[in-house]
Parts: C-alpha cells; structure tokens; sequence
C-alpha cells in the first residue's frame, strides 16, 4: 500500500461462526497481519484498549486462539455523545498451517498491538535437497 | 447545549455482566449523532474517534494501534483539536498471508461546539489508545442563577 494514501478507518468486524458467549455483549475481530519466514509464523493483531496481562494466547490442536480483554473500568461515569467506533473484548482463531514449537510462542504487545512468534518445529521448515 | 437526547448514563448499573452490553449500546446510540460539526465529506475519517462528556469537561478517546508516540502530534486551537502523524511498520521479509492493517499519514481536526481551556487539555496515549481530557472553558460553565 502506498505510503502517502489518506488512512480510512476500518470498520471493526463483529465476530460470528463461534459459540454464543454467555454474556451478552459483542466481541470483534482484531485486524491481523500474518506473515510467514522460513523460521517462523508472525501474527499481528490491532487490539487497542487491551492491557498486557487482558491477554490470552494459546495453541490447540493445529488451532492458534487469541483473547483480549478490555477494562471496562475506564468507561464508568462517562457519558457519550459523538461515537464513531465501538468497543468491546477482541477474539480471533486461526487455524494453522505449519506444526508450531508451542514451548517457543513469543508474545509481545505494544501500543495495542499484539505479536506473536511462532516458531515452526524442526521438521516443518522447508529443508535444501540436493540432486545428487 | 450538549443535549443528553436520550443518554444512557453508563455509571452505576447494578449487574456488572450487563457494563459492556450496555456500553455498547450507549455508543450504538450516539454513532453519528450531529454533535461533532466537523463531518469530512469522506466516510469513515481516520482515526475514529468517541467523544463523552465527563462531569463538566470532554474526554475523546481516539484508537490509534500501532502508532509510536513520537509519530503523534497534537495541536488545540481555540476549541479546534488537531491530530496527526503517521502510521507505519516494517516487516521483515517473507511470505505473507494475510495484509488487514492498513498504513499511512493521518490528519484530522475535531472542532467542538463548546469553548475548550487550550491550556487545561491533557493527552494520554496508553495500550494504543489516546485519551485527550478537554476542559471546558471558565466561561462555558454553567452558572446557577438565583432567583431574586
């Protein structure tokens, strides 16, 4: 994308296909970046709002799930009047492609940003054959 | 002259699984309310912004993830609030699979249908999100007038 194109905000996506929760508030989808090397898998999600330890990341069964949750604490006694956005806790699955080293997942998040390192194991990064 | 037509106080509800349904309710029913006159001709300006009033003084909450601190500059004028700076990531090389984030240069400015205090304005920027507590001017306040 080019560097000087005007931003638009994106919509934020509400999440579907997943078990109704028992609370009854709308969760959304964070925007995600993922990017493959040959060591690793990185995921990227926007989860502004959410704080370090709100997060929850694991791996199941070829499943990636991250959680974020907000602190509603922050919303008490205000009252709105201009929204353009909606808020609320953040969740996204992806199912994976390479066999992940589960011991190894790096986590980093920053200015509501959430990384994640997910080293492949041995076997699953690409090896040279040589024609013999 | 903020109207509260219909406001959902969010303070003091007594189920606290019900806080963030009705949160989000409250900001449902404020989504493109003509409080803000600064409408762009473009939809969806970047960054959004939530505008809520607290007690006498305004609080906009603006999500910008991904923005460095150093890359966001702030500006007030007389009741205008100018925010802008860039957006922007490097990712090493390799195969990507998915692109959602979007990048770029941001400008925007808020005009406010209430003087503000230029020199009361406080910004925070924490966790990707910028909260600016705009104070209302001295002379903006209402006064109680006693009948005589």
């Amino acid at each position: 994308m080019a560097d000087r194109q005007q931003l638009q905000a994106q919509k934020k996506r509400e999440q579907e296909n997943r078990e109704e929760t028992t609370i009854p508030a709308r969760v959304f989808v964070p925007t995600a970046d993922i990017y493959e090397t040959q060591d690793a898998l990185t995921v990227i999600l926007e989860m502004p709002g959410v704080e370090k330890s709100n997060v929850n990341v694991r791996v199941e069964e070829g499943l990636l799930h991250v959680e974020g949750r907000l602190d509603l604490n922050k919303y008490q006694g205000l009252q709105p009047v201009h929204t353009e956005y909606n808020v609320g806790h953040y969740a996204r699955s992806f199912q994976l492609s390479s066999k992940i080293d589960q011991t190894k997942i790096a986590a980093a998040l920053n200015d509501g940003v959430l990384s994640l390192t997910l080293p492949k194991i041995e076997e699953a990064k690409p090896r040279v054959i040589n024609i013999s | 002259m903020v109207a509260p037509n219909g406001c959902v106080m969010i303070a003091g509800y007594s189920d606290p699984l019900d806080v963030l349904l009705n949160l989000q309710r409250a900001l449902d029913a404020q989504t493109g309310s003509g409080w803000l006159q600064n409408q762009t001709a473009s939809p969806g300006p970047f960054p959004p912004i939530n505008v809520f009033q607290q007690g006498d003084n305004i609080l906009a909450i603006v999500e910008l993830p991904g923005v460095d601190k150093k890359d966001l500059q702030i500006q007030a004028k007389e009741n205008t609030i100018r925010i802008s700076g860039k957006k922007s990531a490097n990712y090493p090389e390799g195969s990507v699979h998915r692109r959602e984030r979007v990048f770029g240069e941001f400008d925007r400015t808020l005009s406010l249908p209430i003087g503000l205090d230029p020199a009361g304005i406080k910004a925070e920027y924490r966790d990707g999100v910028l909260a600016l507590l705009l104070p209302r001017a001295e002379s903006e306040k209402p006064r109680t007038i006693k009948i005589s």
